[in-house]
């Protein structure tokens, strides 16, 4: 019965009898191999929301329309980000949750297994459904992915189908969320009290609240789109007493929370690099704990610092500009406590130390842009142009993203019980690292210069920076065929992993031999 | 890693209900979408799925209703945990809606009025149809526009079926209570029928609001269609219809089950977490009542 799919000599005892192929892979109730297919699912949604981004940057090399209209240039921006939000950024975080919080709480498996392999397998149907709507007649979605109204008031079919996809995703994310709470609730090892808890069991806890909380919301705002559309409601339409700025209101307050549900797990994957490599224990972890929770908190009261320029009355926008700039208040107690755990610590730049490095300041950078958005005269001037997008591809492309890879690279040992290829991968966060900058630092100048964004064509005096940023992008995705390489390597073969795989790591899943057995903690440990 | 002992956390064999049953939603969702968008083969689609996931949902219950024997105390609080965290996110879909409600009366209604050059001769009032609500009023050519059908229409009177409602839901809870107390004691007739009473009064509350529904259709010209107030009146009302219609059928297969001696006082998570739905759906009829019918 033993499927050889990594190659561990240790099959003859209980823990690695594996189901055959078919059973293995689509009736799963292992939280590894869901945790495996959430990653590889991830990663394939990456390479086709990517190549929808050298779409975008195809066009956008020089002035004036080469490739693409304009009509397919915005369904290329939108379809984008709808898949690296939904189907690269979220089902990467769950894949490490599913794959690293049983181990790190020293549970059996996730509390609710079943249910774990459906909010999965819900996702291949709902991206089919999105990626099927460029078939209809009109094409796919082309609203920008907020989907404002009233935009998607009109357009054809394939609104319709990104609104049912999106529920879709909705019910995969709610019954992931539940499953990650259960389980770090109710499975912890004896001993392991909320206070030990590793840092990503606790932000994945802390994230998964936000998406029960605001996923819902998300799910009633596209249900109102879709009864206006085609019931006779007016929720978004003045004539009938209803309001397309409450379409925004809905969405943000689900929008905004929606963003720290993408990089609260990447702290929690930084917060378990850095010490590792530091060789000294995480800086301030209370700190580190009610920082987190405080953002969650704040998170539900800035959502409307992305609508300034709507025509909010002036109390609001104060409101919501001091909301937003507290924010920046406990990720900076963040950045401060990993700053000063590598501190006189022994360090080594191991590829995951690299990236969380890169993470560290490349996302204080965005964090800093994203202050200069919160206040409002001044968002008046940067909204909606290039500003906006090279802000937030700086805290999600280098801050979740490759947050993600560095946890890739500091995991993919205990994963598959071979040491990935060290050069390879520095070599590939390099290449990330520089041409992440040179896609994205010059669209800080376009958006500042007034360039605004989802325009398939541009004045001539922003040529220059726009083909920095093309030929970045470009180098950038190019790139990322070397991270396929070095995973697919790792699986294949490569240098034998220790049980540690590091020196002396902190954490419950450095106590399993690598690769983790079929089946871990059957008996749970016992946590002092 | 079938036998299992319950010192270990249950963690059941490998499983098709999942991937089925996304097959299954699939069809739905797909189905949906062509259907509102006039394909033929839509509703075939649609049916099919509907019908697999309900088969599915029943053979996925079964099993796991055949295993609980073997679930321990800590599966027993999964469940539990589980289920709360699921009432609190059908809590925060219902905020959107309330969210919406609150929005359009205390904000974007009187700031539609305030803009004389926007909207002349509109007042802000709830309920409210909008600007081309009151244009249709002043005897102008409705545009092209689908909104308010009819602007002759009526409110629901609130001191007749809804409060006939409000005191069956309030009552349903009563019983429920009593029932699950009587579960505990272990008086197992008192139990059926308590629960059983419970169950109707629910059906009997479905009916009503059904009723109410024609009346509003036919006498008062209160429709889906009729302005934001139409909107939310049967957005509102109309989501928590369905979610009594669920909490009434989780109650009766919880009844049946009772029958059939599935549950005894100390295990019976599945009558509490019916009855945690029920006080659920019935805390949101009561925010109805006050915000939609009465104020």
């Amino acid at each position: 019965m033993s499927h050889a799919a990594t190659a561990g000599d240790h099959g003859h005892d209980d823990h690695d009898h594996k189901p055959p192929f078919f059973q293995r892979w689509f009736m799963s109730t292992n939280h590894k191999d869901i945790g495996t297919l959430y990653l590889i699912f991830s990663l394939t949604m990456l390479f086709v929301g990517g190549a929808m981004a050298l779409v975008i940057r195809a066009e956008l090399f020089q002035p004036g329309l080469q490739f693409v209209d304009p009509h397919f240039f915005n369904q290329m921006t939108t379809v984008h980000a709808l898949i690296m939000v939904f189907g690269a950024v979220m089902p990467g975080f769950v894949g490490f949750a599913n794959w690293m919080l049983p181990l790190m709480v020293g549970a059996p498996d996730m509390a609710l297994p079943r249910m774990n392999n459906w909010s999965f397998w819900i996702l291949p149907f709902a991206f089919a459904i999105l990626l099927g709507s460029f078939f209809v007649p009109g094409g796919a979605p082309a609203s920008g992915w907020t989907l404002y109204a009233p935009l998607t008031i009109q357009g054809g079919m394939s609104v319709d189908m990104g609104i049912v996809a999106i529920h879709m995703m909705g019910i995969s994310s709610i019954m992931g969320a539940i499953n990650v709470i259960v389980t770090v609730l109710n499975m912890r090892a004896p001993g392991m009290t909320l206070m030990k808890m590793p840092m990503f069991v606790w932000t994945w806890l802390i994230t998964a609240f936000l998406l029960i909380a605001v996923m819902p919301v998300f799910a009633g705002a596209v249900t109102m789109l879709l009864t206006d559309r085609h019931f006779g409601t007016a929720f978004f339409n003045p004539a009938g007493g209803g309001d397309p700025v409450l379409y925004q209101h809905i969405f943000w307050f689900f929008g905004h929370p929606e963003v720290y549900i993408m990089i609260l797990p990447a702290f929690g994957i930084i917060s378990h690099i850095i010490p590792t490599f530091a060789r000294k224990p995480l800086f301030g972890y209370s700190s580190m704990v009610f920082a987190t929770a405080a953002i969650a908190f704040l998170s539900f009261i800035v959502w409307a610092h992305h609508m300034f320029t709507v025509g909010m009355p002036l109390q609001g926008e104060l409101f919501f500009m001091y909301a937003t700039m507290l924010i920046s208040v406990p990720t900076g107690v963040k950045v401060f406590n990993w700053v000063t755990t590598m501190w006189r610590g022994s360090m080594t730049f191991e590829t995951p130390m690299l990236y969380a490095i890169g993470v560290v300041f490349l996302f204080t950078l965005g964090g800093l842009s994203g202050l200069m958005l919160a206040i409002t005269p001044a968002d008046f001037q940067y909204h909606d142009t290039y500003f906006v997008v090279a802000h937030f591809h700086y805290v999600l492309f280098a801050g979740a993203v490759m947050a993600m890879m560095g946890g890739t690279f500091f995991w993919l040992p205990k994963w598959t019980g071979h040491m990935y290829n060290e050069t390879l991968g520095k070599i590939h966060f390099w290449l990330t690292a520089i041409f992440f900058n040179i896609t994205f630092f010059p669209q800080h100048f376009l958006g500042l210069a007034g360039m605004p964004r989802r325009y398939a064509d541009y004045p001539v005096q922003f040529t220059e920076f726009n083909q920095w940023s093309s030929v970045g992008a470009f180098g950038l995705g190019l790139s990322q065929l070397l991270f396929v390489y070095i995973i697919v390597a790792t699986v294949r073969g490569g240098k034998k992993a220790t049980a540690e795989v590091w020196e002396n790591p902190e954490g419950l899943e450095w106590t399993v031999p690598s690769p983790a057995p079929f089946h871990t903690f059957d008996e749970p440990p016992v946590v002092k | 890693m079938s036998a299992q002992s319950k010192d270990h956390y249950y963690v059941p064999d490998s499983s098709a209900y999942p991937f089925l049953c996304s097959i299954a939603l699939f069809c739905i969702a797909m189905g949906a979408a062509s259907m509102l968008n006039g394909y033929s083969f839509a509703p075939t689609l649609m049916s099919a799925g509907f019908l697999g996931m309900a088969v599915l949902l029943f053979i996925w219950f079964r099993s796991v209703i055949i295993e609980s024997p073997d679930y321990n105390m800590d599966v027993d609080r999964s469940f539990r945990m589980g289920m709360s965290w699921f009432i609190f996110s059908e809590v925060m879909f219902f905020a959107a809606f309330f969210g919406a409600l609150y929005y359009i009366r205390m904000l974007s209604i009187p700031w539609l009025a305030d803009t004389e050059l926007l909207w002349p001769g509109f007042e802000a009032t709830w309920p409210s149809t909008g600007p081309q609500g009151a244009e249709l009023l002043a005897g102008v050519a409705p545009s092209a526009n689908s909104i308010a059908e009819g602007t002759e229409y009526a409110l629901v009177d609130p001191w007749h079926l809804p409060l006939y409602n409000t005191l069956l839901l309030l009552a349903s809870s009563v019983t429920l209570t009593i029932s699950h107390h009587a579960l505990r004691a272990e008086k197992r007739g008192q139990t059926i029928i308590w629960l059983a009473i419970t169950v109707i009064l629910g059906a009997i509350f479905l009916f009503l609001q059904v009723e109410e529904y024609i009346e509003a259709y036919t006498e008062l010209g209160l429709t889906l269609g009729t302005g934001v107030y139409g909107s939310t009146f049967f957005m509102l009302t109309g989501f928590h219809g369905f979610h009594v219609c669920l909490g009434a059928f989780i109650l009766l297969v919880v009844l049946i089950r009772y029958m059939k001696g599935h549950f005894n006082a100390e295990r019976h998570f599945a009558f509490e977490a019916g009855a945690w739905y029920w006080h659920f759906v019935d805390t949101v009829w009561v925010g109805l009542f006050i915000f939609v019918y009465i104020l």
